[in-house]
């Protein structure tokens, strides 16, 4: 009679069994890319955990990771080879096999090739396989190749690539260990978003450090920091340029430092309106000069012993005048316009907390300054006890990078860091290998090539000077997004986000088939989506579509299947092989270098293939070189495992730097190991390797550190790389655009130009200027929980977010008298959007901002058509125009960054109108849905598990689903 | 077992940094998780690709904003069972279902005694329970009662899964019974708290206060050039010894 | 806290039934009333068609209804079980009793001894269902000793309001006991008029800075929701009634539990007792949604909700 007498406490099973496997791979929720380990249980994935030996994430994962399961099990998936039947936007699809699919897309591709390769526009979006995409378009023979960085965060990378060889993004971190003051900028979540959670964790556990984050939100990363400074959209420059300044004019400045390691001693050449005005006096073996007070003389730059003269007018061998770059830079931000009171209310931070910012910045690095105690001697000969180091660090992401403004605020932030010399030191931000590389890095843009012919060299690259833009003799663009041409001579990312409008408009020139991967510019990717789907949609005269053809892979039911004429439906990521490659994103931490893979962990049971595995095959019947034997056969019918362990590059470098050579002996080069992939997975599936302690640090200037990169070819040579303060590549296009050199810009660019190439940064005003009838700024952020518009198919994901809503400052809403109850017309010149408000506090007065990506359009993604994405979440891409307003002869710019063509989502401006009681509260606008699809076959999990057998032995029915026996097993006490 | 224990030999527990916990959700999915294959899965959820979707969850994260003459700051909390010593959840459950284990004090439903009268839910003042209503039983965290002793998981494993997945380190498990243990020693040196002391629920759980700002006191930076003239003037002559 | 309309109809039916079965049985014990076995027997009827109606309907509410009989075993310590048990105990003494006014043994010691643990039984049964909710302190309406107070008051009214019609319904001669409706009107009314007066009164329990312990550093509000859509405990706790609507049901409560059958009972005759009672019945009704309606959950400081 247990229950009458005396109970005794139920008994708990406290070990179940683990699960029948348990395999290693890599995430691809995001661009992190955690390591990972897949718990399997009779061939079905029934959880995902971190994998603690991983040198990204180190066994933590963040939410979309934890929720990989019900990203994989999404019915959302797609499911076989499409041809679009109905018209474009129909969504009227017949399935066909693969054979059909491939037979088209070589039809198609096979006679752009022999026509003309431009004609084919590859664009990858959220592409981890960069190194290969790329590969396959330089043997195709387009140009027009890019993956989604030039809407991303192309700011972010050319301006740390050409001013200090390294960049933020998930190029470099801060020294986490060391650093006592840390400065965040325009970050709600990052790509390398796990590693800067644990060090966030770290900095909040280490007592004596600040971490301060200059955000218009207080949200997020924002919400720990020990100071929030809700800045102004798109005013970070002023408020650096004011640091500077007030450094400057204490100062409070690590002269040595500039004269060592950057190019501050430099002797710019000053004769106005001569060709080589403001370029870099050089030596005739082209060696920069500086003036050496000691000896008076002009000598190379860089040499150990010398007292480079870092302000005053220097006489050069010529006659001509000189000054170091230093000078100028020093002569532009002593300027009274950069001082505090001059932009404090620009930006919204008052004086006094700019003073006191710097006088942080100075005090830390100056007096408490750390060393790391490992001897080491810089490229100069000169020794060192250890190294020393200003613990101040910095990083910035698109809160910076999105503005049109960005590229120049980010070398800002770039200069403030060299001035106070905390450039990859003890408590700095440092490098990730494989950088710091050659300011800017080797390799320009690939130049066209003939019919049939592949490009020399990957599409993209690092233009030194304009003879290296790609430019018709009339000074056109020869890319279709315009990409290093005169336009964006910078955009080192290509333009995603110009590349529809182009080929709609024909401008530079028609297309024939626009090949998308992997991303969903039918929505969430695109500025001003109406205007898009209308490009995608629209038809000449003679009824063809203007983008004739559109193939498009994805993995799921996005918004821009349906935009599709053939769809080449991809595998999710524990189904395929991928490569983490060192030649593309790596994922190194600042003490080594390290790449990955990805396995497939499971069989995909539709009838579905890896992207990369098609593009080799597609290659292999367009008889691309690289792809085909001699005999016209396939070079890699293995697929991407094949390629990963074959393919090489350069000095027998290939795609995966571990394992190399037959024994698996040798790092970064060697001959191929058949046994490579095998070790990987042996391995965790991650390789890495550890850089010695006296290789850690200053490795612009750290010959321990050179060597070995040259070793294991990530540079060329071993040269020391001075950071650029000043820059002499920037200063070719100023003078090019004044009408020098045998490259210029036509007439109608120059002004252009030489607006927007300044040798030294400096603040500019973002494209779309405070116009008075759009006082607001409107930015999104991102939701930690979300990837773009993944998340909204995972059953968790929407779980916690599946609607959002306008924040709006409680002064501003007490303004406008608005409550949370009340819906909003968010207006901008191109659109209105609605949408319900909530009012909060730590919000910059003048901004509003939402969720990014979790409005959908109804019918996509496998959801209901009245989910409450659709019915009540929103986007603000409706009102971000894809280009700017017409100049005085009707030509419009694109929305971007002058220089690099970074998309400028967050210059958007916009004003609120409360919407009347009898305008119902929906989202608006409304598209028409998009036809519903039929699931993909749901996974057992998802059929029986995921709605809770109703049983009422959910144990019983569980062990089943785990594959235990059906019988509940004795409960056992430990 | 609906009477209380005695006496605990533990208090097994979670402490949570507000201060350090950026909101980023991941501890309520890897929550979610693991313990839809766990001790009371699954975490049924109803309407997954509908227009409401909700399920159970063991472990959510609300955000505040606590706001102070003008300023603000964003507080992330995440919330779920604290284990209470005093746990009322446990002593109105008629069918014994409802338990506090005598030998660590994790509170736990039996999910086969359970009946669904859903007072438990009632009598919690936290909202830590979690009626499934596909299932009709109730449901909480378990304290991963079904990880941290498991021995078939590597040793590194035996923490709560939202412990083992926190990427900010916000989350910390261990014996709060122990004064000497890690986190009762952290609770003491940050203040932790325990949420509504006021209902004498004694909660084991414990919640590390969000630090005071303190504003730096670097001394001011003293100008000693004016403008880029007198700059020119001090440093033509500045001795970089490079 | 959500109105559950099985719970709402178990503890009013049985509360009437219970009340009945007290009333009933005390009656048989009072010398100065003859013995009526046809009443006694009715009355004992219709009490456990009450009761066994309102504990059918109470287990509708369960997740698993079928483990029901498991809600007997944690008695030491919880009151819902505690319920069940004497709910169930009360029905082998109810037979007895019966099986005693059936074969006429007339006022033995056996009899009144088991007419008082019987009254005893349906006390504490009712008492037992009040304590259910006054133990919860997370609800500090319930929370209250006003709470099985009322639960009582109730039930001794509305088992007086049926016994005054099964009397007159069994035959025309008013019986003593009837005085008994006015006066538990009166009582029952005066409770419900405390509680009423108190729970308004009552000082909000904790606010959103006490609950999270954030209040310390200043006035604290919610940004966002864990989840954008509802959950269980919004659903089930997070039930709000507008002031205004909650006065207009209170009054529509207050007519029909007293005010109807007190002029039906001022009135006399059987069918405005009865129809007094359809009041009374309506108005408990009433009552009991609005006691669950008005009830704020502590949990829902958190999500920005409670005072
Ligand atoms: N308003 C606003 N808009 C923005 C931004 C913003 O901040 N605000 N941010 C911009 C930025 S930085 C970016 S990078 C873009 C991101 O924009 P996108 O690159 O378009 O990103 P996603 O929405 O993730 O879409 C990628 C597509 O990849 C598909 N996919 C997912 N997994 C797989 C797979 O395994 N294989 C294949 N083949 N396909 C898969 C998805 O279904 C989806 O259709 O958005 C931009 N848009
Ligand atoms: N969870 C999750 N992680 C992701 C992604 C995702 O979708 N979800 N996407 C990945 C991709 S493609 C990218 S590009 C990265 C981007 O990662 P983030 O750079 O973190 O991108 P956003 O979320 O756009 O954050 C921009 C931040 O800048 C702030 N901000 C806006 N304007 C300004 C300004 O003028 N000044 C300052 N100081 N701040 C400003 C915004 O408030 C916001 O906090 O994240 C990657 N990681
Ligand atoms: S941060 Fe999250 S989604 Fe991105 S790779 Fe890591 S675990 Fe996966
Ligand atoms: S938090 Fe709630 S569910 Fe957990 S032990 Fe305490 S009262 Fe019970
Ligand atoms: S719902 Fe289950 S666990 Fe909760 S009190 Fe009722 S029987 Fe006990
Ligand atoms: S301890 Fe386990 S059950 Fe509890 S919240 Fe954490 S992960 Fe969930
Ligand atoms: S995982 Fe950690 S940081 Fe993220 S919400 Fe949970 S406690 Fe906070
Ligand atoms: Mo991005």
């Amino acid at each position: 009679m247990p229950y009458f007498t005396a109970n005794a406490q139920p008994t708990v099973e406290l070990a179940p069994a683990a699960a029948a496997e348990v395999k290693t791979t890599t995430c691809y929720m995001c661009a992190c890319r955690c390591g990972i380990k897949v718990h399997l249980q009779k061939g079905q994935v029934c959880y995902i955990e971190g994998n603690p030996e991983h040198p990204v994430n180190r066994g933590v994962l963040c939410a979309k990771g934890a929720s990989g399961l019900m990203q994989h099990y999404s019915p959302a998936r797609l499911s076989k080879p499409l041809l679009r039947v109905g018209p474009r936007g129909s969504g009227e699809f017949r399935e066909i096999e693969w054979d059909e699919a491939l037979g088209l897309a070589q039809d198609w591709l096979g006679a752009i090739r022999r026509r003309n390769p431009r004609e084919l526009a590859f664009f990858t979006g959220r592409d981890q396989s960069q190194s290969f995409t790329g590969w396959w378009a330089q043997q195709f023979g387009t140009l027009n190749y890019a993956a989604h960085g030039g809407f991303c965060s192309v700011n972010m990378a050319a301006a740390g690539l050409y001013s200090i060889g390294g960049s933020f993004w998930e190029f470099g971190e801060p020294d986490w260990p060391h650093t006592r003051l840390f400065l965040l900028f325009g970050v709600a979540e990052d790509h390398a978003s796990n590693p800067l959670k644990i060090g966030l964790g770290q900095l909040k556990a280490r007592p004596g450090t600040r971490f301060v984050s200059i955000n218009p939100v207080q949200t997020g990363y924002s919400a720990i920091a020990d100071e929030w400074i809700g800045i102004r959209p798109g005013t970070d420059g002023l408020l650096v340029a004011a640091l500077i300044h007030a450094l400057l004019a204490a100062e409070r400045i690590d002269w040595v430092y500039l004269a060592r390691y950057t190019n501050a001693a430099w002797l710019v050449i000053d004769d106005p309106g001569a060709a080589d005005d403001g370029l870099i006096a050089r030596d005739a073996a082209g060696l920069p000069l500086c003036f050496d007070r000691l000896t008076q003389t002009l000598t190379p730059a860089g040499a150990a012993g010398l007292e480079p003269l870092l302000m005053g007018a220097v006489s050069l061998a010529d006659e001509r005048r000189a000054y170091p770059a230093f000078h100028h830079f020093a002569q532009r931000f002593l300027d009274p316009a950069c001082a505090p009171a001059a932009v404090s209310e620009r930006c919204g931070v008052p004086v006094a907390t700019i003073e006191r910012l710097a006088a942080e910045l100075a005090e830390v690095a100056f007096e408490q300054t750390i060393t790391v105690e490992v001897p080491w001697t810089d490229s100069a000969g000169r020794p060192h006890a250890g190294f020393v180091g200003r613990p101040v660090s910095m990083h910035a992401m698109r809160g910076i990078s999105a503005h049109a403004n960005g590229f120049e605020t980010c070398r800002l932030i770039h200069a403030l860091q060299m001035l106070l010399g905390s450039v990859d030191v003890p408590g700095g931000f440092r490098y990730k290998p494989p950088y710091p590389r050659p300011i800017p890095p080797a390799g320009s843009p690939a130049e066209p090539a003939a019919a049939g012919a592949p490009l020399t060299r990957p599409p993209l690259g690092f233009p030194r000077g304009p003879e290296y833009l790609l430019n018709d003799a009339a000074g056109n663009p020869l890319r279709l997004d315009k990409a290093f041409s005169w336009e964006y001579p910078l955009a080192l990312h290509g333009m995603l986000q110009s590349v529809i409008h182009n080929a709609w408009q024909g401008d530079p020139y028609p297309i024939d088939t626009l090949f998308l991967y992997m991303a969903n510019m039918g929505w969430n990717s695109s500025l001003n989506i109406s205007q898009t789907l209308h490009y995608l949609t629209d038809r000449r005269a003679d009824g063809e579509y203007r983008i004739p053809r559109i193939i498009y892979a994805d993995a799921y039911y996005s918004e821009t299947v349906p935009y599709a004429d053939l769809i080449l439906p991809d595998t999710t990521y524990l189904e395929r092989w991928d490569g983490i490659s060192l030649l593309d994103r790596p994922i190194s931490d600042p003490d080594g270098a390290a790449d990955a893979i990805r396995q497939p962990v499971v069989t995909p049971d539709r009838d579905v293939r890896p992207f990369q595995d098609v593009l080799l095959a597609l290659g292999a019947q367009l008889g691309l070189p690289g792809m085909t034997l001699a005999d016209g056969t396939a070079r890699f019918p293995g697929g991407y495992a094949q390629y990963l362990t074959e393919h090489t590059r350069g000095n027998e470098q290939g795609p995966l730097a571990g394992w190399r050579g037959a024994q698996g002996e040798q790092s970064f080069r060697g001959p191929a190991n058949p046994t490579q992939l095998q070790r990987y997975i042996d391995n965790g599936c991650f390789w890495r390797t550890e850089l010695a302690p006296a290789q850690r640090y200053y490795r612009y200037a750290n010959p321990a550190y050179l060597d070995y990169a040259v070793a294991a070819g990530f540079i060329g040579s071993a040269q020391p790389i001075v950071l650029e303060l000043y820059s002499e590549i920037l200063q070719k296009f100023q003078l090019a655009g004044r009408g020098h050199g045998t490259h210029q810009p036509p007439t109608h660019l120059r002004a252009r130009v030489c607006e927007n190439f300044d040798p030294l940064p400096r603040w500019q005003t973002a494209a779309q200027e405070p116009a008075p009838d759009y006082p607001l700024h409107a930015i999104t952020q991102r939701p930690m929980h979300m990837y773009h518009s993944w998340g909204s198919q995972n059953a968790w994901l929407r779980q916690i977010t599946a609607r959002n809503a306008l924040y709006v400052a409680s002064t501003l809403g007490a303004e406008l008298g608005l409550t949370d109850t009340d819906w909003v017309w968010i207006i901008s010149p191109i659109g209105r959007v609605k949408a319900p408000v909530k009012l909060m506090h730590g919000l910059n007065h003048h901004t509003v901002w939402t969720w990014n990506a979790i409005g959908k359009r109804s019918g996509a993604w496998a959801l209901a058509p009245d989910a409450p994405e659709a019915s009540a979440g929103f986007v603000l891409n409706h009102l971000i125009a894809e280009l700017l307003p017409p100049r005085a002869d009707g030509y419009r710019y694109a929305n971007a960054d002058p220089v690099t063509g970074q998309a400028a989502w967050f210059d958007l401006r916009v004003r609120l109108e409360k919407c009347s009681a009898t305008e119902t509260h929906a989202a608006s606008p409304c598209f028409e849905p998009l036809p519903a699809r039929q699931p993909a076959p749901r996974a057992r999990r998802d059929a029986a598990m995921l709605r809770g057998a109703p049983t009422g032995n959910h144990t019983a029915a569980h062990r089943e689903y785990l594959g235990g026996s059906q019988q509940k097993p004795a409960k056992e006490q430990p | 077992m609906t009477a209380l224990p005695q006496q605990v030999a533990k208090k097994l527990g979670l402490v949570i940094d507000l201060d350090t916990c950026v909101g980023c959700h991941a501890c309520a999915t890897s929550c979610k998780q693991w313990n839809d294959t766990g001790h009371s899965a699954p975490l049924t959820d109803y309407d997954p690709y509908g227009a409401s979707p909700d399920g159970v969850w063991f472990n959510r994260v609300h955000t505040y904003e606590v706001s102070d003459q003008g300023h603000s700051r964003t507080v992330n909390f995440p919330r779920s069972c604290l284990h209470c010593d005093n746990a009322p959840c446990v002593t109105v459950c008629p069918t014994g279902a409802s338990f506090k284990r005598a030998e660590d004090g994790i509170v736990l439903v039996d999910p086969d005694l359970c009946i669904g009268c859903k007072l438990c839910s009632w009598a919690c003042p936290y909202g830590a329970r979690e009626f499934d209503e596909v299932e009709g039983v109730m449901k909480k965290c378990t304290l991963c009662v079904d990880r941290i002793y498991n021995a078939n998981l590597p040793e590194a494993s035996r923490v709560p899964a939202c412990v083992a997945a926190c990427p900010t380190g916000a989350r910390s498990f261990g014996d709060l019974g122990d004064p000497n243990s890690g986190v009762s020693q952290l609770v003491k040196q940050r203040g932790g708290f325990a949420l509504m002391p006021e209902m004498a629920c004694a909660p084991v759980n414990r919640y590390l206060p969000p630090r005071p700002r303190a504003a730096p006191s670097a001394p001011p930076l003293t100008p000693r050039v004016a403008g880029f003239d007198s700059a020119l003037l001090r440093w033509v002559d500045r001795l970089l010894g490079g | 806290m959500q109105p559950a309309y099985s719970v709402i109809f178990f503890t009013t039916a049985a509360g009437a039934g219970y009340g009945l079965l007290f009333i009933l049985v005390l009656n048989a014990t009072a010398v100065a009333i003859p013995l009526r076995p046809v009443l006694l027997l009715s009355g004992l009827t219709l009490a456990g068609l009450l009761v066994t109606a309102g504990l059918l309907s109470s287990t509708l509410h369960l997740g698993h209804p079928e483990r029901a009989w498991r809600a007997f075993s944690q008695w030491r310590s919880s009151w819902l079980s505690r319920e069940g048990v004497l709910a169930v105990v009360v029905y082998p003494v109810a037979l007895g009793w019966a099986w005693l006014v059936w074969s006429a043994t007339g006022r033995s010691l056996t009899f009144n001894l088991l007419s008082l643990l019987l009254a005893l039984l349906a006390a504490l049964t009712v008492y037992a269902t009040g304590q259910i909710y006054a133990s919860l302190k997370a609800v500090p309406a319930w929370h209250r000793a006003s709470v099985p107070t009322n639960y009582l008051l109730l039930a001794l009214m509305s088992g007086a309001q049926l016994m005054h019609a099964l009397q007159l319904g069994l035959s025309p001669r008013p019986a003593a006991s009837a005085a008994l409706v006015p006066a538990s009107i009166a009582l029952a009314a005066l409770g419900k008029a405390w509680y009423w007066w108190r729970i308004d009164r009552a000082p909000p329990p904790s606010t959103l800075g006490s609950a999270t312990g954030l209040g310390a550093f200043g006035t604290v509000s919610v940004l966002t929701q864990p989840h954008t859509e509802e959950n269980y405990l919004q659903r089930e706790m997070g039930f709000v009634l507008a002031r205004k609507h909650a006065w207009k049901l209170r009054v529509l409560a207050a007519l029909g539990m007293f005010v109807v059958p007190l002029l039906a009972y001022l009135a006399g005759g059987l069918s405005c007792t009865v129809l007094g009672a359809l009041a009374m019945a309506v108005g408990l009704f009433i009552e009991r949604w609005l006691f669950f309606a008005q009830a704020k959950h502590r949990v829902m400081l958190f999500y920005g909700g409670l005072p």
